[in-house]
């Protein structure tokens, strides 16, 4: 790959963050889950680029933005594998892996149409547990699992 | 146990079970025992459940105790459109103790979070349903002597049945050794079975019936219903292939047992009413002892 190739892919931001790492088929998921669309900063983002570690990746960068752990614990759910690079003058001043809490409150919903914080005006309250290898929010009150797949964040 | 809720079968440890069960002894051998002497006990049934609702009343009037309450939703205020919240919390002011039925799965959870005293759940939509986990581990206790190492056969619809799901989860805790008979389509979901396997016990599954019931010391039977079935003739071929009849009890244990949570249409027929390993009209007579059991540990008087 030569230079000039690389510089179309990875246009630099000078601040805010780039999520780097995201599964390539969740790409849009995660755009969806914070809400990008209706952004009026700079995103630009890409999904099937190659990547050493994970064969097929997707990129997000959004000027201007820092997450907070809130946003930070949707895209774990999401895309566990994603890695937030908070960019400030063109400099990275911090990198890290987002990590999968293990409780979370009121931004995703349960995927129960009975489940009562879906009847009343009751926020929602989750485990995150783990069954054979895949994520699922264990509901405080139905005790109903939601899958990743069917994850809806508020 | 004192004013602590009673949500689902997993918020009492194995010991607090047990200790139900002895208080429950305790009422059979003497069930009026005026032990409430004039408290009221509130009976919300925002869904109708007759059976349910009249053991806990029963339950309740044996202590001398007193309730107010409706016996469905359109008798209430839920009918003007007032919230699950509002209605509990008035409610609170009028009572020691809530015993709640409601359609809404983790409406009893959430009741239990807003209340100022403590909540019985009396069945919340398909999740859980306590107190008959605690009347079917009583019927296993008294019919066998202990709740440790049997082999317990459930029967029918293992996949939608709530009491088959508790029953099944709390006996995890005892050694139980589990058969498990259902059409394919109904069989026990994984989420249940995870407790058996992180329990590290034994289960085996099977479609057919007669084999497994010269090795049952129990025998839990359920209903299947139509309505389960998205292709009525997937239906028609199981409907009679779960049905237990007296002949078949001919290889049974002595200990043998059958229990079933009731109401029962055709799965067992009648004549296995007259035979003593018939156990499911006691059964429903010891809900009233564990209720009353519960009732009076929640309030601190036994």
């Amino acid at each position: 790959m030569n230079n000039k190739r690389k510089e179309l892919i990875v246009s630099a931001i000078s601040n805010g963050t780039v999520i780097d790492h995201i599964p390539a088929n969740k790409l849009f998921q995660v755009i969806r889950i914070l809400d990008l669309e209706k952004s009026d900063k700079e995103v630009y983002f890409g999904t099937n680029l190659e990547s050493k570690k994970y064969g097929r990746k997707g990129i997000i960068k959004i000027s201007e933005k820092y997450f907070e752990a809130n946003e930070t614990d949707k895209i774990a759910l999401v895309a566990p594998t994603a890695t937030l690079i908070e960019i400030r003058d063109f400099e990275v001043i911090r990198k890290s892996t987002v990590s999968i809490p293990e409780h979370i409150e009121k931004i995703a919903k349960c995927f129960n149409p009975n489940c009562v914080t879906n009847k009343e005006q009751v926020p929602t309250k989750f485990k995150v547990i783990k069954v054979d290898g895949e994520i699922k929010l264990a509901c405080h009150y139905c005790e109903k699992n939601t899958s990743q797949n069917n994850m809806v964040f508020n | 146990m004192k004013n602590r809720s009673l949500v689902s079968i997993n918020d009492f440890s194995k010991e607090e079970i047990m200790q139900i069960l002895e208080i429950a002894a305790e009422f059979e051998k003497e069930p009026h025992q005026n032990l409430l002497n004039g408290r009221v006990i509130a009976s919300l049934f925002f869904e109708p459940s007759t059976r349910t609702r009249l053991s806990f009343e029963s339950a309740i009037q044996k202590m001398g105790g007193n309730v107010v309450g409706f016996s469905s939703a359109a008798t209430s205020s839920v009918q003007k459109g007032e919230s699950l919240k509002d209605t509990i919390l008035t409610v609170c002011n009028y009572s020691d103790l809530i015993v709640m039925r409601h359609p809404v799965d983790g409406s009893a959870r959430y009741a239990s979070e807003v209340a100022t005293v403590p909540i019985i759940n009396a069945g919340d939509g398909a999740n859980q349903h306590p107190t008959q986990c605690l009347l079917d581990l009583y019927s296993i206790k008294k019919t066998q002597g202990t709740l440790e190492n049997l082999e317990v056969t459930f029967v029918g619809d293992l996949k939608y049945g709530r009491t088959v799901h508790s029953l099944v989860i709390a006996l995890c805790q005892f050694n139980t050794k589990f058969h498990l008979v259902s059409p394919v389509e109904l069989k026990l979901p994984s989420a249940v079975k995870r407790h058996i396997k992180e329990a590290n016990l034994l289960y085996e599954q099977y479609t057919d019936f007669s084999e497994v019931i010269p090795k049952s010391d129990i025998i839990y039977m359920t209903r299947i219903q139509r309505e389960r079935f998205p292709d009525p003739l997937e239906y028609e071929k199981v409907k009679n292939a779960y049905i237990l009849d007296n002949s078949m009890l001919d290889d049974s244990r002595e200990n043998c047992r059958v229990l079933h949570p009731l109401p029962r249409v055709n799965e067992i027929s009648t004549d296995v009413d007259s035979n003593p390993k018939a156990y499911y009209f006691e059964q429903a007579l010891n809900g009233v002892f564990v209720r009353q059991a519960l009732i009076a540990a929640i309030l601190g008087l036994k």
